[in-house]
């Protein structure tokens, strides 16, 4: 009896094992970060265009703000820029820009011709604070509590739908 | 056979050439120590490129990875330790960073079960000798009847 059904029960174990990395192949580049409910790491970086214009951590802490990783080499990012540049429009929400790894004239003529949403820019020449905040993908979007904690990361295009679910639910009173 | 020996090293070894991690990097890298060097070259094998996740940080070429290198670089030359280094990445990034994944809750699955599968196997091939060993028993006690 054992010896007939072993097969059957093999065969439904490897399905469920099967189903289950199939719905988890999605998602298998996304890699949870481990920086989710920590303190945003402490930067003091310029403001893009504005190299005396130094910010830290203080600069920005008080209100909830998503921190929005871009660069100009980024094609994912000009798929998201138009969202990113209605959540900035809404007013629900503070938007920072962080440049990311990208020559100063080309971020600028980016913004010129995408459109600057953001309340300021802060530029990561060389990409060390990006380290500290383990982005390793353009676009990655960081969303900030007023207590400058990290509550949410989004990896890859920020989409109407992620600001509904996901950003706007975390910022309401 | 020693030519052939011969052969199978040099295929064996080149891999080990090409593969090495301060090549493509901007400015090559100058270790104060051989030894030093031998914990830089394990750290970037033992680490994962977080944008080609298939590859190690030796192996990749994504400026991530030249500057996740230069980042262990500065570190080693600042006197760390490994485990500092490494823990300085999980921090970041996260365990998915290390390719040897460290044995705990969610990944004690992943680490037993070879040992697991092993044991029922072992356990599978004796239930079929011990069933086939009773069954030419039985045919032998037949056939001298």
């Amino acid at each position: 009896m054992i010896g007939r059904l072993l097969p059957i029960l093999v065969f439904v174990a490897l399905g469920v094992l099967l189903a289950f990395g199939l719905r988890i192949a999605d998602h298998k580049t996304e890699i949870p970060s481990p920086l989710i409910g920590k303190p945003l790491p402490p930067f003091e970086l310029p403001v893009l265009g504005q190299p005396d214009r130094i910010m830290t951590n203080a600069d920005l802490v008080g209100e909830p703000f998503l921190l929005n990783v871009w660069a100009s080499w980024c094609p994912t990012c000009r798929i998201e820029h138009p969202y990113i540049t209605d959540l900035a429009k809404s007013g629900a929400l503070r938007v920072i820009g962080f440049n990311y790894r990208d020559e100063l004239p080309d971020a600028q003529a980016w913004l010129r011709r995408f459109g600057d949403p953001y309340d300021l820019t802060i530029q990561d020449y060389s990409g060390r604070y990006a380290i500290d905040l383990g982005v390793y993908a353009a676009p990655e979007s960081f969303l900030v509590d007023a207590e400058g904690k990290i509550i949410f990361k989004q990896i890859g295009a920020v989409t109407p739908e992620v600001i509904e679910k996901e950003i706007l639910p975390r910022i309401r009173p | 056979m020693r030519r052939f020996f011969l052969i199978i090293i040099l295929l064996a070894s080149f891999p080990l050439s090409a593969a090495g991690p301060v090549e493509g990097d901007k400015e090559p890298l100058v270790f104060a120590s051989t030894e030093q060097e031998a914990r830089f070259k394990h750290l970037t094998i033992e680490l994962r490129c977080l944008v080609c996740q298939n590859q190690n940080l030796a192996d990749s070429d994504a400026p991530l990875a030249q500057d996740l290198r230069k980042e262990i670089f500065d570190m080693l030359q600042a006197g760390k330790g490994d485990e500092e280094i490494k823990t300085f990445m999980v921090d970041r990034y996260g365990d998915f960073v290390l390719y040897r994944p460290p044995v705990q809750g969610n990944t004690l699955l992943l680490w037993v079960m070879p040992a697991l599968f092993l044991f029922v196997g072992a356990i599978a091939v004796v239930v079929a000798v011990r069933k086939r060993n009773l069954k030419l028993a039985a045919q032998r006690q037949g056939a001298s009847d």
